[in-house]
C-alpha cells in the first residue's frame, strides 16, 4: 500500500502521502507484533505462566544454570544429572542460540532492576519473539513484492497454527527463536540480492551464525541458498549481485557455524553442507566465466570456453569423486540419521526406532496440512503465480522455498514449521495481489467518467501493485528511477518498452473487472480472512496451548485438573536423597532432572542408544533381571506413567512396544514377538505371558485391581490380565492422586541368613553364570 | 539418659534446699498452684494459675517463673495476667514478662522468667496469676519410625510438680491428651487418669525447685506440621497496595514414615490409614485480601479454597501431595491489600505500618521466621515496633527500576508459635514526591527515545553527498 521513499521533496501532497502510509504501515506492523504476541498468551490465560512439555524444560535448566554461572560456566558445563553414569557435556551439545538469548534478556533486564525471574523470561522469550518474527517476514515479503504483500505476510504470520503450536507462551523451545532467524537470514539475502550491498552480506552471514546457534535447521538454509543460486546460474540470472549475496555468506558463515561447539567442525564435513561448497566452487567459474566475456572479444571468448569448459569439467570430476568417496567412507554415509529421514522418509521407521518412536518425526497427515496452515493452504498457488508475474531474483528464492519447505513438510510433522513462514508470504502476496486488482478495478468503475483523474490516482497510490499486475506504468517506472540505486530488481526491468499513456489505459480497461464481481470477489476474500482469523484463534486457544505437564477435563461437575506429573516430582525433589538416581523411560529424563532435581539414566536427548535400551530391556523384562540392571546402575527409584485410571492415553504401558523394540535392537533376547498375542499388542487375560511378567506391566497394575475390584483399564477398555500379584524386588513409595505417575524404590538386596548359606551360595553362583550368559547384557 | 539427668535434677533441687536461700525467693510463697497442660496439639499449651503470697517483710515487685533445661529452649512464649475480682467480675491486667538469668541459688540451667507485678505485693498481700505458656517441639514420637497403617504415638516429658523457686503450699497437675488412648503415665502418688485427662495431685506443701519426672505415652494424630523456614516479605506500594509474599519451607515433624506409602490404601481406608498424615492446611489472611496466589518452584498448586470475609480471608490448601511424617514440602502464598487498612500517618508525621507478625498457617510452628518489610525507594529512618524481642537488621533491596534501592526492615525471630500473631508496628518518613520518580524516569527516556529518532531521521550522515 505505501511504498515509501523519503527522497522525495517534502511538502508536496505524494510525499504526505508517503509520510502516512509509513507511519500507518508501522502502526499496522506494531499492531501485528502485538498480535503475535498475545494470540500465545492463551496457555497462560487458561493454564498459567510455567514451561512447557519435556524439551523446554531442559532448556530451561540450562538457562537457569547460565543466569547463574555465568558463561563460561556453561561452555565448560559438563552435566551428571543425567545419562548416569556417563554424563554429558551440555556446552558442546546443544545449541546455545536459545538460552543465550533469553539468558541475555534475562540479564538485561535485571541490570536495570526489573527482577524478572528466569522462568518468567524463558516462558515470554517465544511470543516476543514470534512478533519479531512476523516484522521479520514482513520485510522479507517487502523485498519480494512491495510492503502491501509485506505486510499482508506479517499478519498471516503472526498468526498461522503451525508456528503458534511451537510458540505459544511456555514453549521454550529452539524453534521459538529459529524461526525468526531463519526469516531474517532469508530477508537479508535477499536484501542483499536486491543491493548488492556488502553491509548487507555480512549482516546476513552473521543472522546465519544465529540460526547455527539456534537449530538444527539451519542446514535448510546452507542448502536452500545454494539452490536458488544455482537456480539463478541456471537460468541465466548471474549477476554481481548473487555473487555479493552467495561468496560472503559460505565463507563467513562456514567460519561462524564452525565456531559453535555443537557444529564444529561438522560444518565443513558433513554431506549437508557440501551443496553450499560445491555452488561455491560453480559460482566462481560462472564468475570467472563473464569476467573473461567481459574482456575478451567474442572470438577469443569461444575458445576460451572451450579450454575453460575441459579443464572445469575435469575439476568438477575430481571434487565429485572426492566427496563422493568422503560420503561413503563415514558409516552412515555422512548423513545423520535425521537427515537422512529427510531425504528418504522411510529410513528411520526401518532403522532407527529411536527416531520413529517420537510422534513429531512421522509424516503429517493431510488433516494436519490443514489444521496447520488452513486457508493458506489455498492462497499458496494463487502466490506462486503472482510470483511469476513478474518473476525477479526475490520471487524466484521465496517459490524455491515454498516447494521445498512442502517437500520436507510432507517428510517430518516438525518440519510443517518451516512451511509455515513460505505459506505466510506467498499467500501474502496473493492476497495484496488480489485485494490490489480488486480495490483498483472498483476505483476504476467508480471514477470512470473522470477517466484521468481515475488513472493519476490509481497509479499513485498503487504504485507497486499497478507494476505487478500491469507491467510497466509510467509512475511505477518513475519509482524505478528513483529508486534505481536501492533496488536492483526494478533496474532490470527499466529498460522495457515505454508504453504510451494510450495504450496503458487500454491495458488497464483489460485488466479491470465489473465492479460486482469485484465487490463479490473482495467480500469472499474477507470471508476467507475472517475464517483463517477465527481459526487460528481457535487453534491457538484450544489446540495447542496445553502445557501438557498438567492437564484438565471438564466435566458436568466442572474443571477437574491432573496434575500428577509435577506432585510427583514435587515429592521426588524433596523427599529422596538429593543423589538419588531414578531410572524412567526417556520422556520423562528431562523434567525429573529439570523439576525434581534428581539424576536420572536417560532423556530426551537420545544420543546413546544403548543406554536407552538398556532402559528398554529393564522395563521388558521380568522383575528380577529388571533389578539386576537397574541395580547395576545404581538406580534407587524407577517411575513409571500409567493412564490407566483416569484415561491419559500417552502411557508407558502404550510407549511400551517402543521399549521392547528399542531393547530388542541391541539386546536380542528381548523379541518384540514373545510381547505381542498374534501380532496383536494387549494386556488382557489374552496377552503372553512374558508380557503379563515384564516389569512394565508389574509396576502399572501393582494393586490396581483394588481400585475398582475387577482391574478395569481405561485407556485399553478392557480388564487387566494378571490382577492380583506382589513384587518381590520393588516397594511402591509413591503414587499420585489420580495414578498417573508411580513411584518404586529397588529393595535392597536381601542379607545372606546362616543356616541357608550354602544353599544361596549355590544360588548365587548359577546366578552368576547365567546373568553373564544373557541376564547382564552389556557386560 | 533422660531420667538420670532429671533424677541428678532432684537431688540437686535436695541440696538447694537444705542451703540458705536468698531473701527474694523467700519471701513469696504459693499458696495455690494449678496447671493445665493441653497436649491435644503438637503446640504444648499450659496453663498455670498460681495464687502468690508475700510472706516477707518487704514489698515484692516481681516473682521468678522457673522453666527445666530442656523446656527451656522449646519454650516459645511466656505470658502472664494478673486477675483481680471474684467470680464473675473477673479482670485481667497483662503483666511485663521477660527472660531472666538464674538467680544465684538456682539448680544449673533451669530457664528463668521475670514477671513484675502491676503494682508491688505488699506483705501480706495476695495475687493471683494466670500464666500462659507455649512449648515446641516436646512432644517426642516413640516409636520413631511408623508405617502408613500406624497411628502415631508420642512421649511427654514433665514434672508432676511445678518446678519454682518458691515453696508451694497446694499443687495440681492436669495433662490433657488428644485421645483416650494412652499406652503409659508415670505415677507419682496420687495420680489418675480420666478420659482424656491426666490428673497428678494434689501435692502439698513442696520444697522450692522440686521435681518428679514424669512421661506420658499418648496417641497424638494431629497434624504435627513444622514450618521450618519461612520468609514473609511485605512490599509497601505508596500506589495503593500492600504485596505480601510467603515463602514456606513445611515438613511434616512427627514420627518418620517407613517404608510403602499405597495410594490405594490411603484412598480406599483413609481412616485409619495414614492418619497422622495431613494433607490440607488452613491460612488465616486478612480480609479484603485480592491476587491470592499458591505455587511452589515448578508452578501452580491448583488444590485451594478461598473464603473471604469482613473479618478474616481463610484459605485453605492442599500440598501438592498428602504429608507424611518427615516428608517435606516447599511453597509460596502471595496476596495483595488494599493500602488504606494497614498504612497510617502517625500525629509527628512519620508513615507507620501496621501488619500482623506470625505465621499465617495455623496450628503451625515455625522454627526461623524472618519477615521483610520493603519500604518505599526513598524512604528514610525506619524502626520497628514489637511487643518481644527479635533480631533486626536492615538491608536494601532493588527492584522495578529502582536508583537507590529500598530500604528493608527485616525482622527475624525463631520458635514462632500463633500465639506471636500480634500487631506490630514500622514507623519511617517518606516524601510522596518520590512516587514520581519511576514514572518521570520512564517518560523521560521514551522521551529520549523519540528525539533521538527524530534526529536520526532529519540528519543525513552521508559523507558523500547524493
Amino acid at each position: 500500500m505505501a511504498a515509501v521513499e523519503s527522497s522525495l521533496p517534502p511538502g508536496t501532497p505524494s510525499a504526505m502521502r508517503n509520510a502516512f502510509g509509513t507511519v500507518l504501515s508501522a502502526l499496522i506492523l506494531v499492531l501485528i507484533g502485538v498480535l503475535a504476541f498475545s494470540i500465545r498468551l492463551f496457555s497462560v490465560i487458561k493454564y498459567e505462566s510455567v514451561i512447557h512439555e519435556f524439551d523446554p524444560y531442559f532448556n530451561y535448566r540450562v538457562t537457569q544454570f547460565l543466569s547463574k554461572n555465568g558463561i563460561y560456566e556453561f561452555w565448560n558445563w559438563f552435566d551428571d544429572r543425567t545419562w548416569y553414569p556417563l554424563g554429558r557435556v551440555i556446552g558442546g551439545t546443544v545449541y546455545p542460540g536459545l538460552t543465550l538469548t533469553a539468558g541475555t534478556i534475562w540479564w538485561v533486564l535485571n541490570s536495570i532492576n526489573i527482577p524478572l525471574s528466569v522462568e518468567t523470561v524463558c516462558v515470554f522469550t517465544a511470543p516476543v519473539f514470534s512478533a519479531f518474527a512476523s516484522w521479520a517476514t514482513y520485510l522479507l515479503t517487502k523485498e519480494v513484492k512491495g510492503s502491501g504483500a509485506g505486510l499482508a505476510a506479517a499478519a498471516l504470520l503472526a498468526m498461522v497454527p503451525s508456528y503458534i503450536s511451537r510458540s505459544v507462551a511456555g514453549s521454550y523451545d529452539n524453534e521459538a527463536v529459529a524461526i525468526f532467524a531463519l526469516i531474517f537470514t532469508f530477508y537479508l539475502y535477499i536484501k542483499t540480492l536486491n543491493t548488492g550491498s556488502l553491509f548487507y552480506a555480512t549482516l546476513n552471514a552473521i543472522a546465519y551464525f544465529y540460526m547455527v546457534c539456534s537449530w538444527g535447521g539451519y542446514t535448510f538454509i546452507i542448502n536452500l541458498i545454494p539452490m536458488h543460486v544455482l537456480l539463478c546460474i541456471v537460468t541465466g540470472r548471474y549477476s554481481p549481485r548473487l555473487y555479493i549475496a552467495y561468496a560472503p555468506l559460505v565463507v563467513l558463515g562456514t567460519l561462524l557455524a564452525a565456531l559453535v561447539p555443537v557444529v564444529g567442525f561438522n560444518a565443513v564435513l558433513t554431506s549437508e553442507h557440501f551443496a553450499s561448497f560445491l555452488v561455491f566452487i560453480i559460482i566462481h567459474v560462472v564468475a570467472l566465466v563473464y569476467y573473461i566475456k567481459g574482456i575478451l572479444t567474442p572470438k577469443m571468448f569461444k575458445v576460451a570456453v572451450t579450454l575453460v569448459v575441459s579443464i572445469g569439467l575435469v575439476v568438477c570430476l575430481i571434487v565429485v569423486a572426492v566427496l563422493v568417496a568422503l560420503v561413503a567412507s563415514s558409516p552412515t554415509g555422512g548423513w545423520s540419521g535425521r537427515s537422512l529421514s529427510l531425504l528418504d522418509p522411510t529410513y528411520a521407521s526401518k532403522y532407527i526406532p529411536i527416531i520413529a518412536s517420537v510422534s513429531e518425526h512421522q509424516p503429517p497427515t493431510w488433516p494436519s496440512y490443514f489444521m496447520d496452515i488452513n486457508v493458506l493452504a489455498f492462497l499458496v498457488p494463487a502466490g506462486i503465480i503472482a510470483c511469476f508475474s513478474p518473476l525477479s531474483d526475490a520471487s524466484s528464492f521465496v517459490v524455491l522455498y515454498i516447494v521445498m519447505s512442502v517437500y520436507f513438510s510432507g517428510v517430518m510433522v516438525r518440519l510443517m514449521l518451516v512451511l509455515a513462514p513460505a505459506a505466510c508470504i506467498m499467500s501474502g502476496i496473493a492476497l495484496s495481489q488480489a485485494f490490489d486488482v480488486f480495490t483498483g478495478s472498483i476505483k476504476y468503475q467508480l471514477s470512470s467518467n473522470s477517466k484521468d483523474d481515475a488513472e493519476d490516482n490509481t497509479t499513485t497510490k498503487n504504485a507497486p501493485k499497478d507494476d505487478a499486475a500491469s507491467g510497466k506504468t509510467d509512475k511505477g517506472e518513475e519509482v524505478a528511477k528513483e529508486r534505481s540505486s536501492k533496488k536492483g530488481k526494478k533496474k532490470e526491468r527499466e529498460p522495457a518498452d515505454k508504453p504510451s499513456v494510450k495504450s496503458k489505459i487500454v491495458k488497464k480497461k483489460a485488466l479491470v473487472l465489473p465492479l460486482e464481481t469485484s465487490i463479490v470477489a473482495l467480500l469472499l476474500l474477507i470471508m476467507l480472512g475472517a475464517f483463517y482469523v477465527i481459526h487460528c484463534v481457535w487453534a491457538a486457544a484450544e489446540a495447542y496451548s496445553a502445557p501438557s505437564i498438567v492437564l484438565t477435563s471438564k466435566s458436568h461437575d466442572g474443571l477437574h485438573v491432573f496434575d500428577d506429573f509435577r506432585e510427583s516430582y514435587a515429592w521426588l525433589s524433596h523427599n529422596t536423597d538429593v543423589d538419588d538416581k531414578v531410572a524412567s523411560w526417556w520422556d520423562y529424563g528431562y523434567q525429573t532432572t529439570a523439576m525434581a532435581n534428581r539424576t536420572v539414566i536417560v532423556d530426551n536427548n537420545t544420543w546413546n542408544n544403548t543406554h536407552i535400551a538398556t532402559v528398554g530391556t529393564a522395563m521388558s523384562s521380568p522383575e528380577k533381571a529388571a533389578w539386576e540392571i537397574f541395580n547395576s546402575l545404581d538406580v534407587k527409584y524407577v517411575l513409571v506413567v500409567f493412564g490407566g485410571v483416569i484415561g491419559y492415553p500417552s502411557d508407558d504401558i502404550n510407549k511400551f512396544l517402543w521399549m521392547v523394540r528399542i531393547g530388542g535392537g541391541v539386546f536380542p533376547h528381548i523379541k518384540e514377538a514373545d510381547y505381542l498375542r498374534d501380532g496383536q499388542y494387549r494386556i488382557d487375560s489374552e496377552a503372553t505371558p512374558t508380557m503379563l511378567n515384564c516389569l512394565m506391566y508389574k509396576l502399572c497394575y501393582y494393586r490396581f485391581v483394588e481400585t475398582d475390584g475387577k482391574g478395569y483399564d481405561r485407556v485399553r477398555r478392557t480388564e487387566i490380565g494378571k490382577k492380583h500379584f506382589k513384587l518381590t524386588h520393588f516397594e511402591e513409595v509413591f503414587t499420585s492422586h489420580h495414578w498417573m505417575v508411580r513411584i518404586y524404590k529397588l529393595k535392597p538386596q536381601k542379607n545372606r541368613i546362616r543356616g541357608r548359606a550354602k544353599k544361596l551360595k549355590l544360588k548365587t553362583s548359577s546366578g552368576v553364570s547365567s546373568k553373564s550368559a544373557k541376564k547382564n547384557p552389556w557386560m | 539418659m533422660a531420667a538420670r539427668i532429671w533424677i541428678f535434677f532432684a537431688v540437686v533441687a535436695a541440696l538447694f534446699l537444705s542451703l540458705p536461700s536468698s531473701s527474694s525467693a523467700q519471701d513469696l510463697q504459693i499458696v495455690n498452684a494449678e496447671r493445665r497442660i493441653d497436649l491435644s496439639s503438637h503446640i504444648v499449651k499450659a496453663f498455670l494459675t498460681l495464687k502468690v503470697e508475700n510472706i516477707g517483710k518487704d514489698p515484692a515487685a516481681d516473682m521468678l517463673l522457673a522453666f527445666p533445661p530442656t523446656q527451656i529452649k522449646n519454650l516459645a512464649m511466656v505470658q502472664a495476667l494478673a486477675v483481680t475480682g471474684k467470680k464473675k467480675k473477673k479482670t485481667y491486667l497483662p503483666l511485663d514478662v521477660k527472660p531472666t538469668q538464674q538467680p544465684d541459688d538456682a539448680p544449673n540451667d533451669a530457664g528463668y522468667s521475670l514477671v513484675s507485678f502491676a503494682t508491688p505485693l505488699g506483705p501480706g498481700e495476695t495475687v493471683t496469676l494466670e500464666v500462659l505458656y507455649i512449648l515446641t517441639h516436646s512432644l517426642e514420637p516413640f516409636p520413631v519410625e511408623i508405617t502408613q497403617s500406624e497411628s502415631q504415638l508420642v512421649y511427654y516429658r514433665d514434672s508432676a510438680v511445678v518446678l519454682s523457686p518458691y515453696r508451694i503450699k497446694q499443687q495440681t497437675t492436669f495433662f490433657k491428651t488428644p485421645s483416650t488412648r494412652v499406652e503409659s503415665f508415670t505415677s507419682v502418688e496420687p495420680a489418675n487418669r480420666a478420659g482424656k485427662e491426666i490428673k497428678y495431685g494434689p501435692y502439698e506443701d513442696r520444697a522450692p525447685y522440686s521435681y518428679a519426672p514424669v512421661i506420658v505415652h499418648f496417641e497424638n494424630n494431629s497434624p504435627f506440621a513444622v514450618v521450618e523456614e519461612l520468609v514473609r516479605e511485605i512490599e509497601i506500594s505508596h500506589w495503593g497496595s500492600l504485596q505480601i509474599t510467603e515463602n514456606y519451607r513445611l515438613t511434616h515433624g512427627g514420627a518418620r514414615h517407613k517404608g510403602v506409602f499405597s495410594r490405594v490404601e490411603y484412598q480406599s481406608r483413609r481412616s485409619i490409614s495414614g492418619s497422622s498424615s495431613f494433607n490440607a492446611l488452613l491460612a488465616v489472611l486478612p480480609p479484603r485480601v485480592n491476587s491470592v496466589y499458591y505455587r511452589d518452584d515448578i508452578g501452580n498448586i491448583s488444590t485451594s479454597h478461598l473464603r473471604t470475609g469482613f473479618k478474616k480471608s481463610e484459605l485453605e490448601f492442599e500440598p501438592r501431595y498428602p504429608l507424611f511424617g518427615g516428608w517435606r514440602a516447599t511453597f509460596v502464598i502471595g496476596y495483595r491489600v488494599p493500602l488504606e487498612d494497614y498504612l497510617f500517618e502517625a500525629p509527628d508525621g512519620r508513615r507507620y505500618l501496621n501488619f500482623t507478625f506470625g505465621c499465617p498457617l495455623v496450628e503451625t510452628i515455625v522454627n526461623k521466621l524472618t519477615l521483610k518489610v520493603v519500604l518505599p525507594e526513598g524512604s528514610k529512618d525506619p524502626s520497628a515496633v514489637l511487643p518481644f524481642t527479635v533480631n533486626q537488621d536492615l538491608q536494601v533491596k532493588y527492584s522495578y527500576l529502582d536508583i537507590v534501592g529500598r530500604t528493608v526492615v527485616v525482622l527475624q525471630k525463631d520458635n514462632v508459635v500463633p500465639t506471636h500473631n500480634v500487631p506490630f508496628q514500622v514507623y519511617y518518613t517518606f516524601k510522596p514526591i518520590y512516587m514520581l520518580a519511576e514514572p518521570l524516569m520512564l517518560v523521560s527516556a521514551f522521551f529520549f527515545v523519540f528525539v533521538a529518532s527524530l534526529a536520526y531521521v532529519h540528519i543525513d550522515l552521508n559523507i558523500v553527498k547524493k
